[in-house]
C-alpha cells in the first residue's frame, strides 16, 4: 500500500484540518493507536479489488427530487436559540475575512 | 532568458450563479435576498444534527437548461459530493458540491469580439453545489454570520483557459450574463451576489503562438482572484494581475514561474483598486471530497433531456440574426429586443398576431422602453399582453390612431389592461375622420391666427412654417384627435397653395 | 414489580385499549421503576416525567371518548439520545451537545407519538453512538441489569438497559455497526436493525450516514414487529428512505416460513468463537431443523474473521467498515464547531481557527476524536484511493456475498459478538479491541440488510446469549417469522434479570 509514516507531523496535520486541538502528549498517544489501527486496516491491501465498482450508497436510489415550492422556516428565535454567541440576529464569531468559497 | 514583452495572457475563468428558484438548494426555504438576517433558515440550512438535504427538481433543471444552452453533454450519471472546509458561513463544514461527476460537461460559448468576429470558448463543465451564507464585516471587533444565503443553489460554470485577454474575458462575462438572464434561470443581478466571477489568470512568456508548449516558453504562477461581483471589479482585476505579472517577470525573470512559485489565491480590492494576496500553494486546502452519501445520484434519460432542450428554444445570437434577417430592423434594435427572451417572445407573439413587426419594435423601444426604464425592469415586464401590443401597431398602420395618441394609448393600456380600441374610444384619442368636425376646428384656427394665414396664402420662404403652424394648431384644437394627413388636406382646401 | 411492567408492548398495548389499564397508571408505573432502579443501570440521560403524564392522560381521555387509537397508545418508550426530540435535550451523550434543544422531531420520534407512543426519556448511548459498550458517554456508563459490574453493550446501550430492566415498554436505538443488535444480546432482548432506507433518518444525528438505521429494541419479538410497523416507511425528508410500502408485520409473525431455508455462515462458525456462544448458535440450527428448515452452510468470504499468530481476531469487513464509518464521521462531525449551536470554548480565542479546534477539542470525548482523525486521514489528499475508495469497493465486495448467499437461504443464522457482556473497563484501553466486537454485525450495515439479534439463553455466569439472524433486503417480514419459530421453539423470551425482580 502506500508509503506512510505515522509520525507526530502527520498528526498535527490531520489535527490541523480536523480542526481539533491536542497537546504534544495526545498528539503522542494518538499517534500510536494510530499506527495500530492503520496496520490493521491495511489488510484490505490483500483483496484484489480490480475493477470493482465502489458502493458509496447501501442501496441503489436515484432521482430523489423534491418540488420547488415553499415550505417553512424557523422563526429566528427559535433558530438561534442554540447559538453560542449572538449580535442581534447574527451569528457572532471572531473577525474574519470575506466569504468562503 | 526569454523577453518579458514576449508574453500572451492565459485566462480561464469561473462563473458562479445563484438560479432564481422559490426555495433553497436542499430544503424549501424560500430563496430570497434582501430580507433580515436569519429569516430563511431552517434545521436543514443551519446543518443543524440530525437533518437530511433533499434536492430541489427545478434548480436541477435549470443547470442543465444552462449546460445545454451552452453546448455541454448531460451525461446519464450525475452525482453529489462533499467539500470539507471551514468557514463560519458553510454551518456542516463541508458544502455539498459535484466533484468527478458533474451535470454537465464539454461545451463552448461563442464570444463576440470587436469587428464582428467570434471566438469559440471552450465550458469544461457546468456543476450545481449549495451557497455558503454571508460573513457580515460591519462589526468593528467581530464577524456576524447570516445564512439566509446558506443553501442557495449555485450553479459553477468552469471555462477551459482559452481566454487570452482583457476584452474576450469581459466579453464572455457579458455573453455569459444575457444568457442566465435569458434563460430565466438567474437574475444574475452582480450587486445582490447572484453572479460572481473568479479568473484564474497566469501568463504565458515565450511564443503566444505555442501556448502549453513548454519548449516554447512557460506560465508564470497562476492567480486565482474569488468573489468578483461587478464588471468593473473583473475587468480592473484581469488587467491590474496582467500587470502585476508584467513586472514580477521584468524583476525577477525566470524565477517568477509557476513551476517556482505555483498557485495562489488573491482578493480584490474594492477600496484600493488592486489585489492583494491572500494564500499560497502551501496552505492550500484539502478538501477531501467524497460521496454524498445522504443523496442520491441523479440519472437523466433522453426523455428529460429533450423536455429540457424545448424549453430552451432559440438564443440570443440565433434570435438577433432573425431579427435582421426577417424584420429589418437596426443591429441596436435587435440588441434590445435581445437582452432577454421575454421581450423578443413579445414582440414575435405581436407580429404573429398579425402586426407589422416594426411598428411593434417603434412602440416597445419607445415607450415601452421608457417605462421599463422609470420601473427598473424588463420590457417585457411592463405587463403589456401581444394582444395590445398587435392591435395598437395595427390602429396605427391603419391611421386610426396618430403616434401621439398611440403613446398615451401605450401608458393607459400598461396602467388600466385594457384593449388599446376601448382606450382611445373611452380618451378620445381615436383619430376623427369626420371633415365638417375638422373643418370646424381649421376654420378656428383660420380665424384666429391672421399673420399665419396671410403668410400661406402669400407664398414665398414663410409659407411652408406658417402651414406647420395651422396644423399644429388644428392638432392641438382636435385634442390629438385628428390626424395630421387630413388637417393638411382641409387646410390646403380652404387656402389653396 | 408491578403487572404492568410485565405486560409486552404490545400486551400492555391491548390492555389500554380494552380498558384494563389507563395509560396514565403504565406510565406512572414506569417512572416509578425509572426513579427506583436507574441510579443502579444509568440507562437515561433525561427523563419527561410530566411530559409523559400530560401525553399519557391525553391518550386515556381519547379512549374513554371512543376516538381511534394507534398502534401503540399509552405505551411508555425509551427514545436514544441521538434522535432528536423537539422537546428536552439531544445530546448524543457529548459534551459539544450537551444543551442543545433540537427545535424539531426526529422523524420516527413524531410516528412514535402519532402512534400513541409515550416518550419516556432519552437514553444514553456511546457518544455520537461510537462504541460498543455505553463507556464512551461524556455523562455517564450506563450499566448491564444483568450484571451492573458489566456494560451493557453499546452504542444503544442505555435503550437496551431501559428495555432489560423494565425501565420501558419498547426503546428505540440506531445501529451503524451493530449499535442495537450487540447491546440487545449483551442485555438479553429483541434488537433489530432494519433494511437500510426503511426507517427514516431524518433527524437521527448521523454518525456514517451510509449505514445508520433506526430500530427497536422490545422484550420479545412480536413487540419488535409492532414497533417497526409504527416506525417504517417512506419519508420525503430523507433521500435514502425507500418509497414501499410496510408490511402488517404482525399480522402475519405467528405464521412459520414454510420450506425455511437457513444459511449457516460458515466463516463466523470458527474456534474462535467463544464456547457458549457456539453452542447458542448450534442449538439454534437444531431448533431450525426441527422444525422443518434445511440447513445450508454458507460462505461470506470477504466477511471472514480470522486469529492472527498473536491470538488478535481480524476481518476485512472491520476494516472496511472502520474506514468507511470514521471518513463519514470525520464529516458529519465536522458541524461541531462552536459557532451556530452546540459547546463554544470559554477561552479567549485569537481568531476562528482557534474557536473551532478549542471547542472541539474540549467538546469531543477521546474515542470520538480518535475516529474523527482516522476518518479525516483515510479521506485526506494523498490517502483517499489506498484507504476510503479502496473500502468502497471491498464493500462492494461484502455486499456481492450477500447477494450470494441470498440466493439460496431466506435468512443466515450466525452470532452477534464474540462473547457476553464484558466488564466495566475491560475494553477501555485498547481501542482495536473494541473495535473487534462488532465483528459479526458490522458486515449487515456495510451490505445495508436487515439483522436482528434474538435472546439465546443464559451463560453459565448468568448473562445472556444470543444469536443473530440476517434477512435480504425488505425482508423484515420473513426475518421476523423467522425469529418468532425460534423464539416459540426455544422458549426463550421476556428473560427478566434479577435486579427487576428485587426491585
Amino acid at each position: 500500500m502506500t508509503e506512510k509514516k505515522i509520525d507526530r507531523k502527520l498528526i498535527r496535520h490531520i489535527a490541523l484540518l480536523a480542526r481539533i486541538e491536542m497537546t504534544d502528549e495526545q498528539a503522542e498517544t494518538l499517534g500510536r493507536q494510530f499506527a495500530g489501527i492503520v496496520a490493521y486496516m491495511d489488510k484490505l491491501g490483500e483483496l484484489d479489488t480490480d475493477g470493482v465498482e465502489p458502493m458509496a450508497h447501501a442501496l441503489d436510489v436515484r432521482n430523489v427530487l423534491a418540488e420547488d415550492t415553499p415550505g417553512r422556516s424557523l422563526p429566528v428565535e427559535q433558530a438561534m436559540a442554540n447559538a453560542p454567541a449572538r449580535d442581534g440576529g447574527f451569528y457572532k464569531v471572531p473577525k474574519v475575512i470575506g466569504d468562503s468559497q | 532568458m526569454t523577453k518579458p514583452d514576449n508574453t500572451q495572457p492565459v485566462i480561464g475563468l469561473e462563473i458562479h450563479v445563484e438560479l432564481a428558484t422559490e426555495t433553497k438548494m436542499f430544503c424549501r426555504c424560500a430563496n430570497r435576498f434582501g430580507d433580515p438576517p436569519n429569516t430563511h433558515t431552517c434545521p436543514v440550512c443551519i446543518g443543524m444534527p440530525g437533518s437530511l438535504p433533499v434536492m430541489n427538481k427545478k434548480a436541477v433543471e435549470y443547470s442543465m437548461k444552462v449546460g445545454m444552452a451552452l453546448n455541454c453533454t448531460v451525461p446519464e450519471f450525475t452525482k453529489w459530493d462533499r467539500k470539507s472546509y471551514y468557514y463560519p458561513d458553510l454551518p456542516k463544514n463541508y458544502q455539498i458540491s459535484q466533484y468527478d461527476l458533474p451535470l454537465t460537461i464539454d461545451g463552448h460559448l461563442d464570444i463576440p469580439l470587436t469587428g464582428g468576429q467570434t471566438k469559440r470558448i471552450g465550458i469544461t463543465r457546468a456543476h450545481l453545489e449549495e451557497d455558503a451564507g454571508k460573513n457580515v464585516h460591519d462589526f468593528p471587533a467581530h464577524t456576524g454570520v447570516d445564512l439566509n444565503r446558506a443553501g442557495v443553489p449555485l450553479l459553477e460554470i468552469v471555462t477551459e483557459p482559452h481566454l487570452r485577454s482583457v476584452e474576450e474575458v469581459m466579453s464572455f462575462a457579458r455573453a455569459m450574463h444575457r444568457l442566465v438572464r435569458w434563460l430565466g434561470v438567474s437574475q444574475a443581478n452582480m450587486e445582490m451576489g447572484q453572479m460572481r466571477f473568479e479568473p484564474n489568470i497566469s501568463l504565458w512568456v515565450g511564443d503566444p503562438e505555442k501556448v502549453f508548449d513548454e519548449s516554447a516558453g512557460y506560465f508564470t504562477p497562476i492567480f486565482e482572484v474569488k468573489n468578483l461581483n461587478s464588471f468593473r471589479s473583473l475587468e480592473r482585476t484581469c488587467q491590474w494581475v496582467i500587470d502585476y505579472h508584467q513586472a514580477r517577470i521584468a524583476e525577477k525573470g525566470r524565477g517568477w514561474s509557476l513551476a517556482d512559485v505555483g498557485k495562489q489565491n488573491w482578493g480584490f480590492r474594492d477600496d484600493l483598486n488592486a489585489c492583494e494576496f491572500q494564500r499560497g500553494k502551501e496552505e492550500a486546502h484539502d478538501y477531501r471530497y467524497f460521496p454524498e452519501p445522504d443523496l442520491a445520484p441523479v440519472v437523466v434519460d433522453d426523455a428529460w433531456r429533450e423536455r429540457i432542450a424545448k424549453q430552451i428554444g432559440e438564443l440570443p445570437i440565433a434570435r438577433k440574426a432573425r431579427y435582421l434577417d426577417k424584420y429589418k430592423i437596426s443591429e441596436k434594435e435587435a440588441d434590445a429586443l435581445t437582452l432577454d427572451s421575454p421581450t423578443g417572445d413579445l414582440l414575435d407573439a405581436a407580429v404573429a398576431a398579425g402586426a407589422e413587426a416594426k411598428r411593434c419594435v417603434n412602440l416597445m423601444l419607445g415607450k415601452g422602453a421608457s417605462i421599463a426604464n422609470e420601473r427598473g425592469c424588463r420590457i417585457a415586464e411592463i405587463r403589456i399582453t401581444p394582444e395590445q401590443l398587435a392591435e395598437l401597431a395595427k390602429m396605427l398602420a391603419g391611421g386610426k390612431v396618430n403616434a401621439t395618441a398611440a403613446d398615451k394609448i401605450f401608458a393607459k393600456m400598461v396602467e388600466t389592461g385594457d384593449t388599446p380600441g376601448k382606450i382611445a374610444e373611452a380618451e378620445g384619442l381615436l383619430a376623427i375622420f369626420d371633415a365638417g368636425k375638422i373643418g370646424e376646428w381649421v376654420d378656428q384656427a383660420i380665424a384666429k391666427n391672421p399673420q399665419a394665414v396671410e403668410d400661406v396664402r402669400a407664398g414665398g420662404k414663410k409659407q411652408k412654417k406658417a402651414f406647420g403652424f395651422l396644423t399644429g394648431q388644428v392638432m392641438q384644437l382636435s385634442g390629438g384627435a385628428a390626424t395630421p394627413a387630413q388637417v393638411q388636406k382641409l387646410l390646403h382646401e380652404k387656402l389653396g397653395g | 414489580m408491578s403487572d404492568i411492567l410485565n405486560l409486552s408492548a404490545l400486551g400492555l398495548r391491548d390492555a389500554i385499549a380494552a380498558g384494563e389499564v389507563s395509560a396514565a397508571e403504565a406510565t406512572r408505573d414506569y417512572l416509578d421503576a425509572i426513579e427506583a432502579m436507574d441510579k443502579k443501570v444509568c440507562a437515561y440521560n433525561e427523563i419527561f416525567a410530566e411530559r409523559a403524564m400530560g401525553r399519557a392522560e391525553e391518550i386515556d381521555k381519547k379512549r374513554s371518548a371512543g376516538k381511534t387509537l394507534g398502534a401503540l397508545a399509552g405505551v411508555p418508550v425509551a427514545v436514544k439520545d441521538n434522535i432528536c426530540t423537539s422537546f428536552g435535550r439531544t445530546s448524543c451523550s457529548s459534551k459539544i451537545l450537551e444543551n442543545f434543544h433540537a427545535p424539531y422531531d426526529a422523524t420516527v420520534a413524531g410516528k412514535l407519538e402519532s402512534a400513541g407512543a409515550i416518550i419516556l426519556g432519552k437514553t444514553n448511548m456511546d457518544e455520537f453512538a461510537m462504541g460498543s459498550s455505553t463507556e464512551n458517554s461524556a455523562f455517564n456508563a450506563t450499566r448491564n441489569p444483568w450484571d451492573t459490574s458489566h456494560v451493557p453493550g453499546g452504542s444503544s446501550g442505555g435503550s437496551a438497559a431501559a428495555v432489560a430492566a423494565r425501565m420501558c415498554a419498547a426503546a428505540v436505538g440506531s445501529d451503524t455497526g451493530g449499535s442495537i443488535r450487540q447491546p440487545a444480546a449483551f442485555c438479553g432482548v429483541v434488537g433489530l436493525k432494519p433494511t437500510y432506507g426503511r426507517v427514516s433518518r431524518y433527524g437521527l444525528v448521523a454518525f456514517g450516514s451510509s449505514l445508520d438505521q433506526i430500530g427497536p429494541l422490545a422484550r420479545d419479538v412480536a413487540d419488535s414487529a409492532l414497533l417497526l410497523g409504527a416506525i417504517a416507511g417512506h419519508d420525503t425528508h430523507d433521500s435514502t428512505s425507500i418509497d414501499r410500502p410496510v408490511p402488517e408485520y404482525l399480522a402475519s409473525l405467528d405464521k412459520p416460513v414454510e420450506k425455511l431455508r437457513v444459511g449457516l455462515v460458515k466463516e463466523f462458525h470458527s474456534e474462535s468463537l467463544d464456547d457458549e456462544i457456539r453452542a447458542a448458535v448450534d442449538k439454534a440450527v437444531k431448533i431450525y431443523r426441527d422444525a422443518g428448515a434445511e440447513i445450508i452452510e454458507v460462505s461470506l468470504p470477504h466477511s471472514r474473521v480470522d486469529t492472527d499468530e498473536g491470538g488478535q481476531l481480524s476481518s476485512y469487513a472491520v476494516a472496511c467498515y472502520y474506514l468507511v464509518a470514521t471518513a463519514e464521521a470525520s464529516s458529519n462531525l465536522a458541524r461541531y464547531d462552536g459557532v451556530h449551536y452546540g459547546h463554544r470554548t470559554a477561552d479567549k480565542v485569537g481568531d476562528i481557527i482557534e474557536l473551532y479546534s478549542r471547542s472541539r477539542a474540549e467538546g469531543f470525548g477521546d474515542e470520538v476524536k480518535r475516529r474523527i482523525m482516522l476518518g479525516t486521514y483515510a479521506l485526506s489528499s494523498g490517502y483517499y484511493d489506498a484507504y476510503y475508495l479502496k473500502a468502497l469497493k471491498v464493500r462492494r465486495l461484502i455486499k456481492n456475498d450477500f447477494d450470494k448467499a441470498f440466493e439460496n437461504c431466506d435468512v443466515l443464522l450466525c452470532p452477534v459478538a464474540p462473547e457476553t457482556a464484558f466488564k466495566i473497563g475491560e475494553k477501555t484501553a485498547d481501542p482495536l479491541t473494541m473495535y473487534l466486537s462488532d465483528i459479526y454485525t458490522i458486515s449487515v450495515n456495510l451490505a445495508g440488510i436487515p439483522g436482528v439479534s434474538i435472546p439465546a439463553g443464559l451463560s453459565e455466569s448468568g448473562l445472556p446469549l444470543a444469536v443473530q439472524l440476517l434477512g435480504n433486503v425488505f425482508a423484515e417480514e420473513t426475518l421476523l417469522r423467522a425469529a418468532r419459530m425460534y423464539e416459540m421453539a426455544s422458549g426463550i423470551t421476556r428473560l427478566t434479570p434479577e435486579i427487576v425482580k428485587e426491585n
